[in-house]
């Protein structure tokens, strides 16, 4: 145990003098631009008593010529409702309570408090939370809201205006100069990258599309078959390698393989990695890099379990850092989670919920759409 | 970056600093601001509660202690408390009296049950018992597959009757699984089942089901230390479904605050058995509710830390370094370059200075501080000669130009770093001084800070000194728990740690 200590001053030593050495120059240094922060500007005015009316949440239809996903053959209105009808079944918790909460006579600070600890209940976060809580008390007073029904058009405008939609949600997944556009997708363990590989597999072949998989999940057992299985129920090729290989070959090799077969759209499944593993998002880098010798990478698609707290943020901004995430798909929302912590994302990181999954069937994977999901998370058709 | 927990508490303990006593007016806003920190940091609303108001109580209660200042009265109603609800003691596995013993495992899809079963595997048979597995996965596809390859590299069998892929009925594999336990004499059976939501109802009750063809002795609950606000309807969900007898904590190795820790050990009220902290069988690890706790409390995982570094640094760098140190004059540029690459193994420096004790306040000042600073220094020293490494003073103009040039840094950007390294050296020298000395010496102790206060040159002074009488002075303190964390300004928390330890390695 001795050394034990030793170490550990050692350890501490270090650090100091790294700090020394390092830190009292930052200070003076100027700092690095940080990234662009694409925080989205609150364009509160509490004093313009704007009328709900015209407010109303654009639900915007993503352009269906950029968004193959939306063409599928199956109607999206289809998907849309079961996604409504599968929120409101597990999630509607959330949207009682609220309700509950608004439709009372008097709007007291306890049901304030309510508000905000049901929001924080659904993952939101604390910061949100606070300010969506807080504009919608601006304008509750602003307005002289009393009625159950108001407030609740106010609330779901707040929450719509919290996940922006006006962002591009679309996925592009078809062929640029004559090159497959490449889809990687990303995140930590666990999340549901390859099932979510094979649906989107499947809403693309389905679509018309001729798909190639590259199988770079290289390190968990079995992971490779199990995007098989996937791939050869609708009859899309699978690139792999050996298992512990070299993920990054892997990708590359799919990439090209897609390019000679000439198909629309080559996606690579990654191994599930933890964003505090330097190695892990070192190869990521990597594999990035060398699917670029190709290439730009098109889409970069970051899953992200609903279940997950606030260390959703900060996945998403590890993995932004190593790799652009341009979109996140949210899944496992058939559940009790409320999958709020995309609110939180795309207020710090502006990256846009692109997809939704909504449980293990082939055809569980619906466009995200802010309107749809806010009314389906309130519980009622309104 | 989100404040961390423990950033959080720190935070307010650092303002209850200084006042006499807890006024109602300062416990309601430290419980506020605990309630929020611990909202952060993934703990369930309805556990926060209970957290909070268990706190509110003692706070206002007879437990305060006049001796302790505020302060230290909260950091310790904190922990207890923490260390209450995360259960105290750590269980070990129940064993049927008549083998086999059966371990049912089940959790949310991705909450790594597939995995947790090969880890188990391994670890039952390196306790010698002779473990099987035990496919009733028959959902996800080619998680049978997943099982027997982890099977193979656990070097246990695997009962797996039926291909999966949404072919065969999981309950019958697993009474199934009883029968061919008992004929090739397997005495723990471990039981895989697929992920299941709560609000499913037909996965509920087929998992009921397993549970009664099998009679489990343990029902694990699998459940992922980043999971949010969901976590208690998770767990409830299985309670009440299928029963839970143990928790583990699974994905520990990331960079979640375990929120998920506090809320399923308290909905469920079972105690939380292990903690699965990595990809390999081997990841795998009783779980330790005072290293949790302390960890959420900012006090530092100094266990976790040690682990990390003995993986990052070899044996001989090991009896190199504590050789310099103990010399404590030889700490060289070229020891300083070793070190910052073992310590750069260990991840990102962000989450060791975190899991130093008292480092919290300093993470605000590292986050500015990513890695690639340490490039830049790597950069200057690998474009010095050796001899210039080992004997800095030889560095004149034209080398110091011929440094920068190689770098692609300035000058200046080298000369503070020299700078700094000197002083850097000189606090080496004291520390090895220090540590060389078997007995403790306060006397040393306060020069030693004043000295180190002019060290940082830009840094900031250190507010009064270390708090008196603190080596022997604090028995209601929990252990390593350190004050200098208390200290608003602590930059320089850390080294007051040394002493500390020092005494640590005395006691031992």
């Amino acid at each position: 145990m001795q050394w034990y200590g030793y170490l550990l001053i050692v350890l501490a030593v270090l650090v100091l003098a790294g700090l020394a050495l390092v830190a009292p120059r930052l200070r003076r240094r100027a700092l690095p631009p940080a990234p662009p922060a694409p925080e989205r500007i609150p364009e509160a005015a509490p004093q313009v008593p704007v009328t709900p009316v015209e407010e109303a949440p654009p639900v915007a239809e993503a352009p269906t010529a950029q968004a193959p996903v939306l063409e599928r053959p199956e109607p999206t209105a289809g998907r849309l409702v079961r996604l409504r009808a599968r929120l409101a079944r597990s999630q509607n918790a959330l949207g009682r309570g609220l309700l509950a909460v608004l439709a009372r006579d008097r709007l007291d600070e306890d049901a304030w408090d309510e508000v905000e600890e049901t929001l924080i209940s659904a993952d939101v976060g604390v910061e949100p939370t606070r300010e969506i809580v807080e504009r919608l008390r601006e304008r509750t007073r602003v307005l002289g809201t009393r009625s159950a029904a108001e407030l609740r058009t106010l609330l779901t405008e707040e929450l719509v205006g919290a996940l922006d939609p006006k962002l591009d949600r679309s996925l592009s997944a078809t062929p640029t100069d004559g090159k497959p556009a490449v889809l990687l997708v990303v995140g930590v363990n666990g999340s549901g990258k390859t099932t979510t590989c094979g649906k989107i597999a499947r809403v693309l072949i389905a679509d018309g599309h001729t798909v190639v998989l590259g199988a770079a999940d290289t390190f968990r057992a079995a992971a490779a078959e199990q995007l098989t299985t996937w791939a050869s129920r609708v009859g899309a090729e699978v690139v792999r390698g050996r298992e512990g290989g070299d993920p990054a070959a892997v990708a590359f090799d799919a990439v090209r393989r897609g390019a000679e077969a000439g198909v629309d759209t080559v996606l690579i499944d990654t191994a599930g990695r933890l964003q505090n593993k330097v190695g892990l998002m070192d190869e990521l880098g990597k594999v990035k890099r060398v699917v670029e010798k190709h290439g730009p990478i098109d889409e970069t698609l970051l899953i992200l379990d609903a279940t997950t707290g606030q260390n959703g943020l900060e996945q998403a901004r590890v993995f932004t850092e190593v790799c652009d995430v341009t979109g996140v798909v949210l899944t496992k929302l058939d559940g009790t989670a409320k999958g709020g912590i995309v609110i939180a994302v795309q207020r710090r990181l502006g990256i846009p919920v692109k997809l939704v999954g909504l449980g293990e069937g082939p055809d569980d994977l619906a466009p995200f759409d802010p309107g749809q999901f806010v009314d389906a998370l309130l519980g009622s058709d309104a | 970056m989100f404040d961390t927990l423990s950033d959080r508490l720190n935070g307010i303990f650092s303002r209850l600093r200084g006042k006499g006593r807890l006024t109602d007016a300062d416990i309601d806003a430290t419980a506020r601001e605990i309630r929020l920190a611990l909202l952060e940091a993934d703990v369930a609303l309805p556990v926060v509660k209970a957290f909070i108001a268990a706190l509110k109580e003692r706070a206002r209660g007879a437990d305060v202690h006049q001796a302790l200042n505020p302060a230290q009265q909260v950091i310790k109603i904190v922990h207890e408390e923490l260390v209450a609800i995360l259960g105290g003691e750590t269980r070990r596995l129940r064993f049927a009296k008549q083998p086999p013993t059966v371990i049912m495992l089940a959790g949310l899809q991705g909450s790594g049950k597939t995995t947790l079963a090969g880890k188990l595997a391994r670890w039952l048979k390196g306790q010698g018992h002779q473990p099987m597995l035990v496919a009733a996965d028959l959902q996800r596809p080619n998680a049978v597959n997943q099982l027997q390859v982890l099977g193979e590299q656990a070097g246990v069998e695997v009962f797996a009757p039926e291909p999966g892929n949404g072919v065969g009925d999981p309950v019958a594999v697993a009474r199934a699984s009883l029968e061919h336990a008992r004929r090739v004499l397997r005495d723990v059976v471990i039981v895989d089942t697929a992920g299941r939501l709560g609000i499913d109802a037909e996965m509920m009750a087929q998992a009921a089901a397993i549970r009664d063809v099998t009679d489990p002795d343990e029902i694990i609950f699998v459940v992922d230390a980043m999971i949010g606000q969901d976590a208690v309807a998770t767990a409830e969900a299985f309670r009440d479904g299928v029963g839970i007898t143990g928790v583990v904590l699974s994905k520990l190795d990331g960079d979640a605050r375990g929120g998920a820790a506090l809320s399923v050990r308290h909905v469920t009220g079972e105690p939380i058995l292990f903690a699965s902290t990595g990809e390999k069988l081997a990841d795998f690890d009783v779980f330790h509710p005072d290293r949790m706790a302390s960890r959420i409390l900012g006090m530092g995982d100094v266990l976790t830390l040690i682990e990390q570094a003995e993986q990052a640094f070899d044996e001989d760098q090991k009896q190199k370094m504590t050789a310099k140190l103990m010399e404590g004059d030889s700490f060289t540029l070229e020891d300083f370059l070793d070190q910052m690459t073992a310590l750069r193994r260990m991840g990102p420096l962000t989450n060791i200075i975190g899991m130093l004790p008292g480092m919290g306040q300093m993470k605000d000042q590292l986050a500015e501080l990513d890695d690639s600073h340490f490039d830049r220094v790597t950069a200057i020293i690998r474009s010095m000669t050796p001899g210039e490494r080992q004997n800095p003073k030889i560095i004149n103009g034209s080398r110091r130009a011929r440094i920068a040039r190689g770098s692609g840094m300035t000058v200046m950007d080298v000369n503070q770093l020299l700078n700094r390294f000197a002083e850097a050296q000189k606090m080496m020298k004291q520390m090895g001084g220090m540590m060389g000395l078997p007995t403790r010496r306060k006397a040393t102790k306060s020069p030693k800070n004043k000295r180190k206060g002019t060290k940082g040159g830009g840094t900031r002074p250190r507010v009064g000194g270390l708090p008196g009488g603190l080596p022997g002075g604090m028995p209601a303190l929990p252990p390593g728990l350190d004050p200098g964390a208390l200290d608003p300004n602590a930059f320089k928390a850390p080294k007051l740690d040394f002493g500390k330890l020092t005494r640590r390695k005395d006691e031992q």
